[in-house]
């Protein structure tokens, strides 16, 4: 990792943003008055926040950002790794769970991307970024069912290369795409409810008060058979990327969403906002955000 | 909250040993003495036991624990008092597939059903332990049976049993090959409510359940999944729920007659209406569909292909040689390339000649035009630019080698390959060289050009990305030929090689974002629309591929190689093959929509222009049909 430490900004897991519970709301001190300025145009701009929420004991989710920034006369293509897990199982082996997954992927995956990129006579091409994604989720199941059985997490990791976003996806965390005043949710829910949506069998009343809302049909280290959803996008020109895990979607709704991450000056700014948001509507989950501002060129 | 994970496998070991297990030697009621345990699951657990008022015969039962951990007194008297109604309901019940009842009694936290003990196997075992595809008859037997006793159930008066949990777990196969039903589903009412995240469904249970409604189209639909089980092997428990739609049966086991398979989909649909309104009406499905299987072997597939021979050409034209290459329309006119050297120029709506240009080599590619000009390339290694409306010459470039890539029009240039390993750029205008670049093979490949960069693959299985200035930008290297011509969207550039692969590569830097394998060499060109790509294949199939996530949507089987290059147009997919023929395919689902028979292999890429497609034919003949 020695290497990598010039080039990245990383936050794991405590990160200095982190806003523990309620006890700050309660000052109502406003996160604009923190020393953000405006964020420049034409660079990515990432922003991260997490909180255990107001009625959980534990923090089961995990997050993870790895930006690279590069300029010169041949500068390296854009690159960044952002990841989101949301834990669950007894024993407090959810955090395990989601922890073991957020580094087996990003291990898997910066040796994949990163490292080849910085070595110049690097031999051997670079495996197909799907695939990789795909191997990097199935070796962090492999690992939760080794060392966490009874475990398991959701999983949501953004690949960025170049204008390239390659997303691995399983469970109930979501990666929103925000631009142009619309909000987009590119990740698929694999949760059973949102399946009976899909088929028309519940509505979105239904299913928000549904006895099994929180039954996933998939999940990191539910073992064999894991199907992985693995697909590639277009990085929104001018606009974000935003990836959660159900502490925010499930509470703040997606219009808000979409208004506090269009109005704010900075992503951090409207990470910090989304999860005091989610904590004043009840806190009721652990909330992880992050927020990838994209350059309109 | 809590949050929980409930394994798949329902025998939570941990919980049934808090509960205090009966151990073998204890008597109940002074009547029933515990053998052993036969299984747990939940809040219930199912013990083996002997029936002392026959002390001289060894009289065997099952009996039935369920724990009732409801604290609220009035809660906890409801549920004794809906247990013992179910008990006495099932009491009264006479079908060779349903257990006899025998005794129930209630202690404290515990309540007791005791009933047959059925020797044998449940199907959830018996799938277990088999290694093959359980044999279709077999399983047709079992469902016959099944469908009976849930109609004798669901016709219970006054009001209808629904056994609301098919599942193979549920149905135990007996010493003679009978279906037994066991657990009614009486310990329902001791589940205490799920909560927190989960992983894991019960996969066979119908959508409408999640609503709360049981209903006799409920087991229909929970049967149609045990069926699918069984046939498959695939458990739906872990599958994403209701997906049975995605994959029939007989895209994972062919052995499985499509009359049966029909059958099962039937059961499964989502909507309960569209399922078999009764199990009794189920039964007859399957019983005339084993019927049919059972007379008939030859496969009935034809039945699609009939309305198709009904496309009749517009016009065709005849010329002196095969027709590999592809048409143009331009303005009023469709031009064409012939392997008798000749460039022709027909009138689109009639088909009806208006000139010929003869170079001196075959003609492969499809020609390019602009500002009344047509661009053509032959294998003399000639390009020539000619007078669209008479075809006079207007001027020649000169290749090393013969070509059989297609020009590509851009910015006032030509970009073209040829066998001299080299992509030519040549200014529209004069026929002058404006640049080349050096490829490691031959280039049979028509290049892309996009935000003045230029891609091409070359037979040496090398694909390039060069700029404007002639300095490559990037290379990638597949195992084979690249004779598939790239397209671009949204950044990503997709080609197919004779590697056996389509490949998705970021223009940018060449980064591999995926690969999709294939059963065959390609030298097909793919196309895009709506999210899909679709390329022909060596292997006979046309392939289409959802581009976002490299996978298949469906493929499509012709009777030979398919060489030439999909369109889509207008929510179809048009494509000819090297068998002859021109197909037209729904574009969602690969389901054909007409195919058009020509006398000889179709090598090259239809043109559509105002619902009318164009293609050439090695029978020596260019057709125009109604789209």
């Amino acid at each position: 990792m020695t290497p990598l430490k010039t080039f990245f900004s990383r936050i794991f897991g405590s990160s200095p943003s982190q806003t523990k519970t309620g006890a700050q709301l309660a000052g109502g001190e406003s996160v604009m008055s923190r020393a953000y300025k405006s964020a420049p145009n034409d660079r990515i701009i990432v922003g991260a926040s997490q909180s255990t929420g107001l009625e959980r004991s534990h923090n089961e989710d995990a997050q993870l950002v790895i930006k690279g920034d590069s300029a010169g006369a041949e500068p390296l293509p854009e690159f960044g790794l952002f990841m989101v897990a949301d834990g669950m199982g007894g024993h407090r082996s959810g955090e395990v769970a989601s922890n073991i997954s957020i580094r087996s992927v990003a291990r898997k995956l910066m040796e994949g991307t990163i490292l080849h990129i910085l070595d110049l006579d690097s031999p051997n091409e670079m495996l197909p970024l799907q695939e990789l994604l795909h191997d990097a989720l199935e070796e962090a199941n492999s690992a939760v069912v080794e060392q966490v059985p009874g475990g398991g997490t959701t999983m949501t990791a953004v690949l960025l290369l170049g204008s390239q976003m390659t997303i691995g996806h399983v469970g109930d965390s979501r990666a929103y795409s925000i631009n142009n005043g619309q909000i987009e949710i590119l990740t698929r829910d694999h949760s059973l409810v949102e399946r009976l949506k899909e088929l028309g069998q519940l509505t979105a009343e239904e299913a928000e008060s549904h006895p099994q809302r929180n039954v996933l049909y998939r999940a990191i280290g539910q073992g064999a058979n894991l199907e992985i959803d693995v697909f590639t996008t277009t990085a929104p020109k001018g606009g974000h990327l935003l990836i959660c895990s159900d502490g925010l979607w499930g509470v703040v709704p997606d219009p808000q969403i979409k208004h506090i991450v269009n109005d704010a000056p900075h992503p951090q700014i409207a990470c910090e906002q989304l999860v005091q948001a989610a904590n004043l509507a009840g806190g009721p989950d652990n909330i992880s955000v992050v927020i990838v501002r994209f350059p309109s060129d | 909250m809590p949050r929980t994970t409930r394994q798949l496998d329902e025998n939570v070991q941990g919980e049934s040993e808090s509960l205090d297990r009966l151990q073998p030697g204890i008597t109940l009621e002074d009547r029933y003495l515990i053998l052993g345990m036969l299984g747990a699951g939940g809040m219930s657990s199912v013990y083996k036991g002997r029936d002392l008022h026959f002390p001289n015969v060894t009289k065997l039962v099952a009996i039935k624990e369920m724990v009732n951990l409801i604290a609220d007194q009035s809660m906890h008297e409801m549920i004794v008092k809906n247990f013992e109604r179910e008990a006495d309901l099932l009491a009264t019940l006479s079908h060779p597939a349903t257990p006899a009842i025998y005794d129930n009694f209630s202690h404290k936290k515990r309540s007791y059903l005791v009933m047959e003990f059925i020797d044998g196997d449940d199907l959830e075992a018996i799938l277990a332990e088999s290694t093959d595809f359980l044999p279709e008859e077999r399983v047709i037997g079992w469902a016959i049976e099944l469908c009976d006793v849930l109609s004798y159930l669901h016709n219970i008066q006054p009001e209808p049993i629904i056994f609301r949990d098919i599942k193979p777990s549920n149905i135990m196969i007996d010493h003679h090959n009978h279906v037994r039903l066991i657990d009614f589903g009486i310990a329902r009412n001791f589940q205490p409510g799920e909560k927190g995240t989960m992983i894991g469904t019960e996969g066979y249970s119908p959508p409408e359940q999640y609503r709360g409604e049981a209903s006799p189209a409920g087991d229909v639909y929970a049967l149609g999944a045990t069926l699918h089980h069984l046939l498959t092997k695939r458990d739906p428990r872990v599958e994403a729920p209701f997906s049975f739609a995605e994959r029939p049966a007989r895209s994972i086991n062919p052995l499985i007659s499509p009359e049966i398979e029909a059958v099962i989909s039937t059961a499964l649909q989502y909507d309960p209406k569209d399922r078999y309104p009764s199990a009794m009406i189920m039964k007859e499905a399957m019983i005339s569909a084993a019927k049919r299987t059972g007379l008939l072997s030859a496969p009935s597939v034809a039945a699609v292909i009939a309305q198709s021979d009904k496309i009749e050409e517009i016009w065709s034209f005849k010329c002196e040689d095969e027709i590999r290459g592809s048409p143009l329309v331009y303005e009023d006119t469709v031009y064409v390339g012939c392997y008798d050297n000749n460039l022709y120029a027909l009138d689109k709506q009639t088909g009806e000649f208006q000139w010929k240009y003869a170079t001196e080599g075959g003609i492969t590619g499809k020609p390019a035009a602009e500002d009344g000009v047509i661009f053509i390339g032959s294998e003399d290694g000639r390009l020539y630019a000619l007078t669209a409306n008479r075809g006079s010459l207007v001027w020649t470039y000169y290749a090393e080698g013969p070509i059989r890539s297609s020009p590509t029009l851009s910015e006032g240039h030509i970009f073209i390959g040829s066998d001299d390993r080299r992509l030519h750029v040549v200014n529209q205008m004069n026929g002058r060289r404006a640049w080349r670049v050096e490829a490691n093979d031959a280039i049979w490949s028509t290049p892309f050009v996009q935000d003045e960069l230029v891609y091409f693959g070359c037979e040496s299985g090398d694909f390039y990305c060069y700029n404007f200035k002639g300095e490559l930008k990037w290379r990638k290297k597949a195992k084979r030929g690249i004779t598939s011509s790239a397209i671009i969207v949204d950044d990503i550039v997709y080609y197919g090689s004779r590697d056996w692969t389509m490949y998705a590569i970021d223009s940018e830097n060449g980064w591999q974002i995926w690969r999709f394998r294939m059963r065959g060499a390609t030298i097909s060109s793919p196309s895009f629309a709506d999210g899909l790509l679709c390329i022909g294949c060596g292997d006979n199939n046309i392939y289409c591929v959802d581009a976002k996530h490299a996978r298949e949507i469906w493929r499509y089987e012709t009777d030979h190689q398919v060489t030439g290059s999909p369109v889509a147009h207008d929510g179809s997919i048009y494509c000819g093959s090297v068998d002859g023929s021109v197909y037209c395919l729904d574009h969602k689902t690969g389901r054909l929509r007409w195919r058009f028979h020509s006398d000889g292999p179709i090598t090259g890429t239809p043109m559509i222009a105002n619902n009318v497609l164009y293609i050439g034919s090695t029978d020596h003949k260019m057709y125009a049909l109604i789209a």
